[in-house]
């Protein structure tokens, strides 16, 4: 169509097009990552400061008042999480296991609808759903509640990265285990779940790592508490809500307090997050 | 064998249980707005009252502020996340991509109150003393931008929620442009095509509808989020076409106030807003995955 | 003034990379205007990876490298200030599985590189695409349907169809990677038939490991081995009278 390889004017406008969108989507990406750079080296700064021992073992302070730290906070976060942890991880396990392996079945299929569905209720959603179930029989704010609160957030996340990794997983795995004579229960959980363990894994670790840092289901579960709980049916201090609350206070301490806080909630988050990816790609060596 | 029906009866029955669980949860979720339903009926979501005191409510100002907020992130957010997806699919080296990929999949990590503190002490001084002054200052004719300088408010909320739901959208955008067949890429490549021509043939063209489920899926996290939103919005149940007034959503009035809530009837008025909620976002969520299948199963043909 | 007898396409010591590897060795061969040459070899030897680089497509994927001259008419594509889009609207390809764009119509497809040029009008534009699928010996399929989407052809249609895209743009050279290799035997028979029309309007490079193909259709051949070329020359000797080794063994079917 053209003699020569030169490019004929009409066609310089068609590279120009083409240098402009390529800059404009790469100063795109680089938008997209900014918050990431602008949310991390603000909290670093702004909380680093408020860092000390004091943080990690005193007790608030009353309004007003300087010192104090977040000890219960961080205690009752743990609680929680654990507590969450325990009553969502095996259930979600098996909900996935169920669902990927036995997928003809109908019950199978709805199991897979209402996890698709709790997925995309909003957390202060379920924060509702655990009060009234849990807050007000049991007479208040409890951290029973709460943690019920995290487990029904945690339950569907950690059914659905298992359901997903066991479908990756080969038939011929399956079928060797079962031409061996092995019950099927014994070829699902001994040789599929550990076929896919490290994946699994991380899936459960970035559970955690969400529940640690969910604050609307806590607001009137477990609410909050300046001292330290006794008992499961007492409300509780955690760290998201105690960030939460001193951040919108009008108190300079208490925003220094929050900024710590958050310095130690996305500390110990991305942490987890990076631990687990770490994990999967040693494995998958 | 015998253990497997054992094994089989446990899996069913937690499924049973899970599903009745579930669904016990949103019937106690249905008694507690009852009372809210049967005085004001459907009215409810389109009164424009919000008065605790004078056990007046009405859905409508937190419909307006979650619908709102959350399509304003959406524009906000969907030209920088497709341009971010195009970006690790077509235009990073290999060497960048993972890098790249992986910051973007960190900001998902960040808890939404973390979000919330940074919008209280960085976004809304940001906006009060660059934003507003520019656009109050040359366009204040507009009603989009008439408001004194607060800081919090609905342009701030749409920020910081543009900033949440980005990964959302770009990893989505991520997977349908991967989808796309790289012998389409070669077709473009091998006419003549530039690099943008080629990505706007082969892989834009046909991710039409992937892009469409990303952004509902995107939408779909706009409306449930509560902390970040509760914490900049400024909380003021009004109707406004103004982005530097204040405002609410359905989640910022039910975690501002539930805790404290002045009666039972407020409660319950509060609960009957969590409904309205559950039903929106549910829907599009549902439209959402709907979408995905469809498209999934197009490709695969 | 253009001699029908000089090469259209010149390569001078060509060779290819992925990253450290090298794919193709210091390749020499040229093309006279108006043939057909064939390109065979065992699976692995670098005549697809060559084929690219006569278009400038190998560079387009990550971390690889070309070496040599390669001249157009004369001018080195891989010159200084020479841009790969043009290069590509003179030498054009079809590709081992037919990739017709999904979201158009026949006529769309066609007419997709003209478009991408600019500067037709809709008349204009109607009449290269007829022209275009007259030669690929599609028009009389497909004059009804031309709205029809271009993915509802059969598979042998849209590979003349993917043929029409490229002609379109009225290339003088079309280069083709394994053209029929995913067609029934029919279809691959009405390809064949189509290039001894086509090579009347353009010099086709043909990548095929089809032996039996090479020896029906192409006017030179050159067997490639491991990355480099064995030998070039005349089909009919190349195929009767082969000088080397390698390509006896090859042709009669020893190995590969």
């Amino acid at each position: 169509m053209s003699d020569t390889l030169r490019l004929p004017r009409i066609q310089r406008r068609r590279h120009f097009k083409s240098m402009v969108a390529n800059g404009i989507i790469m100063i795109f990406a680089g938008m997209a990552i900014l918050p990431l750079i602008m949310v991390f080296s603000y909290i670093t700064s702004s909380g680093l400061p408020s860092l000390n021992l004091d943080f990690f073992v005193k007790l608030p302070a009353p309004a007003g008042e300087t010192g104090g730290g977040m000890a219960n906070a961080i205690a009752g976060s743990v609680l929680m999480v654990v507590m969450s942890g325990v009553m969502a991880i095996p259930p979600g396990l098996l909900c996935g296991l169920y669902i990927a392996e036995f997928p003809r079945q109908k019950l199978a299929g709805a199991l897979r609808f209402v996890i698709d569905l709790m997925t995309g209720v909003p957390s202060i959603v379920i924060g509702l759903f655990a009060y009234a179930t849990l807050v007000v029989p049991l007479g208040g704010f409890n951290a029973f509640a709460g943690s019920a609160a995290l487990a029904i957030i945690m339950l569907p996340v950690v059914s659905r990265t298992t359901e997903e990794i066991l479908r990756l997983i080969p038939s011929q795995l399956r079928e060797a285990g079962l031409a061996l004579g092995l019950p099927r229960w014994k070829v699902l959980l001994r040789l599929i779940m550990r076929a896919g363990r490290s994946a699994i894994a991380t899936g459960v670790f970035l559970a955690i790592a969400r529940a640690s840092g969910e604050t609307a289901p806590l607001l009137f579960t477990s609410f909050n508490n300046q001292y330290w709980s006794s008992s499961l049916s007492e409300p509780v201090a955690s760290l998201p809500v105690q960030i939460y609350t001193y951040a919108i206070s009008p108190y300079e301490e208490w925003h220094r307090l929050a900024w710590a806080g958050s310095l130690v909630l996305v500390s110990v988050v991305f942490t987890i997050n990076l631990m687990s990816r770490v994990l999967l790609k040693r494995s998958s060596n | 064998m015998r253990s497997d029906r054992v094994f089989n009866l446990i899996l069913r029955s937690l499924a049973v249980a899970i599903i009745a669980g579930f669904l016990g949860l949103t019937w106690f979720l249905w008694k507690s707005a009852l009372p809210t339903l049967k005085v004001a009926g459907a009215g409810f979501v389109w009164s424009q009252a919000w008065d605790p005191v004078a056990n007046e409510f009405g859905a409508l100002p937190f419909l307006w502020g979650t619908v709102v907020s959350s399509l304003l992130a959406l524009c906000f957010s969907a030209p920088v996340s497709i341009g971010a997806a195009l970006f690790l699919t077509d235009i990073a080296s290999k060497k960048i991509r993972s890098p790249i990929a992986f910051l973007i999949e960190m900001l998902a990590a960040i808890p939404s109150v973390v979000y919330g503190i940074w919008g209280i002490f960085v976004l809304a001084p940001f906006v009060r003393e660059y934003i507003h002054p520019m656009l109050n200052g040359h366009l204040g004719f507009l009603p989009f931008f008439v408001g004194p300088p607060f800081g919090l408010g609905m342009l701030t909320a749409a920020m910081v929620l543009a900033v949440m739901i980005t990964p959302t959208i770009t990893s989505v955008c991520r997977e349908v442009f991967r989808s796309v067949p790289d012998p389409l890429r070669e077709a473009a490549i091998g006419l003549g095509a530039t690099r943008w021509e080629t990505i706007r043939l082969a892989v834009l063209k046909t991710s039409i509808s992937g892009i469409f489920a990303a952004m509902i899926l995107g939408l779909g996290r706009a409306l449930g989020e509560t902390m970040a939103v509760t914490m900049v919005i400024g909380n003021r149940p009004e109707i406004s076409l103004s982005l530097f007034k204040p405002a609410a959503t359905m989640a910022s009035v039910i975690a501002n106030e539930y805790a404290e809530a002045q009666g039972d009837s407020h409660m319950s008025a509060l609960a009957a807003i969590g409904l309205v909620l559950l039903l929106v976002s549910s829907i599009v969520n549902i439209a959402a995955r709907w979408i995905i299948k469809r498209t999934e199963s197009k490709t695969h043909v | 003034m253009q001699n029908l007898e000089t090469s259209i396409i010149a390569a001078e010591g060509i060779s290819a990379w992925y990253g450290n590897h090298r794919a193709v060795e210091n390749i020499n061969l040229d093309v006279k205007s108006g043939d057909v040459l064939a390109l065979i070899g065992p699976s692995g030897c670098g005549k697809s990876t060559f084929l690219r680089c006569l278009n400038r497509m190998h560079e387009e994927i990550d971390n690889t490298r070309v070496e040599g001259r390669v001249l157009y008419k004369g001018e080195d594509i891989y010159g200084e200030d020479v841009d790969p889009v043009a290069v590509r609207s003179c030498i054009g390809m079809v590709f081992q599985k037919p990739n017709p764009f999904p979201t158009m119509t026949v006529a769309e497809n066609v007419a997709a590189g003209l478009r991408l040029r600019g500067g037709f009008s809709r008349s204009e534009i109607d009449g290269m695409v007829e022209a275009a699928l007259r030669k690929a010996a599609l028009w009389d399929e497909v004059k009804n349907k031309l709205r029809a989407p271009g993915t509802s052809l059969s598979g042998g249609q849209q590979q003349r169809l993917c043929i029409a895209r490229a002609l379109a743009v009225q290339p003088e050279v079309l280069l083709m990677d394994e053209p029929t290799s995913a067609l029934d035997p029919i279809s691959t028979g009405r390809i064949e038939e189509l290039m001894t029309e086509l090579k009347k309007s353009v010099t086709i490079v043909i990548v095929t490991h089809n032996m039996q193909q090479a020896a029906r259709i192409s006017d030179q051949t050159a067997f490639f081995l491991m990355g480099k070329m064995v030998e070039h020359g005349d089909t009919e000797q190349i195929f009767n009278a082969p000088a080397r080794e390698e390509t006896e063994n090859y042709i009669s079917g020893r190995f590969g």
